[in-house]
């Protein structure tokens, strides 16, 4: 026990010591935390709007009225011709074209349909496809307008319809924020723990001091603790300060319990921590050690589900985010604070965790013991 | 002159013989691509809902089965009753329940009217909508057909055109965020950690008595990197085109051309942040942790810039990767040429010359 504590020590102040990484691994996830959520947004409200309107009708001015009062949509252009405003998304001036024929309010009246151009810069198909949805809607509900104004609605409903209404759960306000900060915090947590532990025994193989560890009355237990205790006190505290400035600046404060959360990351942190020992007993030098955890780091990323809900990768994508601990952290993260999740829906998670745990940690002493 | 091909043939050798790290920064652009390119996407397919039928009639039963042959949902379970629901969202196994009003098809015959109501799981607000938006445009489709006999007067139809990209393939986006994010990323971190390297062995003081000047000891150490990027540009525009059916709209020439000035800014950042940095932890946790977040995150790669907060969106400006991304998608896609793209290139040039210099007078003050 003893022996532990000096190693706990000498640890805390190897990591104490370095003032920049002290401040990195502090700092720059407090600041990431506060602003990048901010940039995470879809919710678009200014598209700009390039339109051509060859028709010059009353109905095509109220369209247009219409659409840029939206709340939407910028006008940023006036164009005689649909070559011109193609030119302003080509400049990436305008996102969406609406082309408005000569003969629209015509034919609308007299040929009982007409017709409308949009066009969309889809190189980004998401942003693309909100854009259109919206101006459909838009034109729909205008389209509605000129219905009501010819015709003279019948007082009952002639016409069989379904009524569909719509509720949002957890998340009533549609804020993306809440959604995105949980699984940045995971991100975080993982990314300061990873990165520490996975060149910490390398940086000892590199500097030559683990043969006199070797060769010390220190068991390899104690090793191997003395040197995951560290990081995952750090973790720890990365985790708190996260859930402090999700309230302060966001408001987010868990439906769940903090206790289930903490378990679920002490758990999880443990796991964690053995990969990037595990990847430290492979590498040799430290130069070795981050391209390998970069390597790791990016995949778990790209497929924890962050950005890009995992529901929509094909299967065999899928399958691979079920060895992805990530994974696990982001959805538990999100269900605590947004669901309110008990450990009763979480009970899959947390035995999964514990056995990617188990598994890291085990092999991580193992091949520490083959390649010492 | 010889000296350095000596130094630069060191360092080559040095990296060469790692054949792990070799794996990994030559590997690492093949799957990240593949997995962006194929894996990532926000399609919505075969998502998972429950359905609560307390009519259980010929129309619902319509209803759920166009709602099951289409590729978006997967009917996971079929619930009894209204307490069912929360525990089912709750438990995360389903994403949206659609709840139909009792005596449904009845309603619909005799009063015209029947009530469908649809609970998404909103905690991904953007996916909520999507959802929403499909289940009722099912919804529509099948009333629509109910009603084949009445068509509405006054109809305005739209005609949609997605531009650049038709199919709208995840890869046009993709790629050019990609190629940003790799070639920074992986440039800084191996120039920095490779200098830093010397430092932390007190290799560097040796270097630097030696005749060779300071800036060509840099230079031979940031060479072979130099190199190995250009193989990784390659590789990514091979597996975009071949693998991804992205089409090169543009000049070659001028595309690589950008890719070799972006590259020479990635490595003056690596350069400056191994002058800021003493150990190769340090040095990876500010290329790592303080670039990889933002650089996805700002560069408009993952979410367009015109809808950040304005402090956002001055910030951005000084991330490399969204300045680079623009000439991607402008010259690869759209097609165009460098009367459009100047712009970009010289901010690109500005920030490799900022970064030099810095470094250049960092690296005096220690010394």
């Amino acid at each position: 026990m003893r022996t532990l504590y000096f190693l706990l020590r000498k640890e805390f102040l190897q990591i104490l010591r370095d003032k920049l990484i002290l401040r990195m691994i502090l700092v720059v996830p407090i600041i990431q935390l506060i602003l990048l959520p901010y940039a995470a947004t879809y919710e678009i409200k200014n598209i700009t709007l390039a339109v051509v309107d060859q028709d010059h009708s009353e109905y095509s001015r109220k369209l247009i009225n219409k659409l840029t009062s939206s709340g939407y949509f910028q006008l940023v252009d006036n164009s005689d011709n649909y070559a011109e405003a193609l030119a302003q998304v080509e400049k990436d001036k305008a996102d969406l074209i609406i082309h408005i024929p000569a003969r629209f309010e015509t034919d609308l009246i007299r040929e009982n349909q007409s017709k409308i151009m949009i066009a969309a810069n889809a190189i980004s198909g998401q942003t693309a496809g909100l854009a259109i949805s919206y101006s459909n809607s838009i034109i729909r509900e205008f389209n509605n307008d000129i219905r009501l104004e010819w015709i003279q609605m019948p007082r009952t409903n002639t016409i069989p319809t379904i009524e569909i209404t719509s509720s949002n759960w957890f998340n009533p306000s549609m804020n993306y924020k809440i959604f995105i900060v949980p699984g940045v915090l995971a991100l975080l947590i993982t990314l300061v723990g990873f990165l520490m532990s996975s060149l910490n025994i390398v940086k000892e193989k590199e500097a030559g001091t683990i043969e006199q560890l070797n060769v010390s009355p220190i068991k390899k237990y104690q090793f191997i603790l003395g040197k995951l205790i560290p990081f995952w006190v750090l973790g720890i505290i990365v985790m708190t300060i996260g859930f402090v400035i999700s309230f302060l600046f966001y408001g987010i404060y868990p439906e769940g319990s903090f206790l289930v959360g903490y378990l679920f990351a002490g758990i999880y942190l443990i796991a964690l921590l053995g990969f990037g020992l595990l990847t430290s007993t492979f590498a040799e030098t430290q130069q070795q050690a981050m391209f390998i955890s970069y390597f790791f780091m990016l995949v778990f990323i790209l497929l924890g589900g962050l950005f890009s809900p995992i529901e929509n990768m094909p299967d065999w994508a899928q399958y691979l985010t079920y060895i992805n601990p990530v994974r696990y952290l982001i959805e538990v993260m999100r269900m605590i604070v947004l669901k309110g999740s008990v450990f009763a829906d979480l009970a899959n998670h947390f035995i999964i965790i514990l056995i990617f745990a188990v598994v890291f940690n085990l092999l991580a002493i193992l091949n520490y013991k083959k390649t010492t | 002159m010889s000296q350095l091909i000596t130094f630069i043939k060191k360092e080559f050798h040095h990296i060469l013989r790692d054949t792990r790290s070799m794996l990994v920064l030559l590997g690492l652009p093949v799957v990240q691509l593949l997995i962006f390119g194929f894996a990532i996407t926000n399609e919505v397919r075969n998502t998972n809902i429950a359905i609560l039928d307390n009519s259980k009639d010929e129309a619902t039963q319509n209803i759920i089965q166009r709602i099951e042959n289409s590729q978006y949902f997967d009917l996971k379970r079929s619930l009894e009753n209204n307490s069912q629901i929360e525990n089912a969202f709750r438990s995360g196994k389903i994403k949206l329940a659609i709840i139909f009003q009792r005596n449904f098809q009845q309603e619909l015959s005799h009063s015209n009217k029947a009530q469908i109501q649809i609970i998404a799981d909103a905690t991904d607000p953007n996916q909520a909508t999507t959802l929403i938006n499909y289940a009722s445009s099912i919804i529509i489709d099948y009333q629509a057909e109910l009603n084949q006999n009445n068509k509405l007067p006054y109809s305005i139809n739209t005609e949609m055109r997605m531009l650049y990209n038709p199919e709208l393939k995840g890869a046009y986006s993709s790629v050019p965020g990609v190629m940003g994010m790799i070639l920074l990323l992986i440039s800084a971190m191996m120039t920095s950690i490779s200098i830093v390297r010397e430092k932390e062995f007190g290799t560097m003081e040796i270097l630097l008595v030696s005749p060779m000047k300071p800036w060509l000891v840099v230079i031979s150490k940031v060479v072979p990197y130099f190199i190995i990027s250009i193989i990784n540009v390659v590789t990514i525009l091979l597996l975009s085109v071949f693998a991804l059916g992205m089409p090169i709209n543009g000049s070659l020439v001028l595309l690589f051309s950008a890719t070799i000035l972006y590259i020479f800014c990635a490595l003056s950042l690596g350069i400056l942040i191994s002058t800021v940095t003493q150990t190769q932890q340090a040095a990876m946790l500010v290329s790592l942790l303080g670039l990889m977040l933002p650089v996805v995150m700002l560069s408009g790669y993952a979410f367009p810039i015109a809808n950040m907060p304005l402090i956002l969106q001055i910030i951005s400006n000084i991330v490399p990767a969204k300045w680079y991304i623009i000439i991607v998608k402008s010259v690869m896609i759209k097609g165009l040429g460098i009367e459009q793209v100047w712009k970009e290139l010289i901010i690109i040039s500005v920030m490799t010359a900022a970064f030099l210099f810095i470094s250049i007078k960092r690296f005096k003050i220690r010394l």
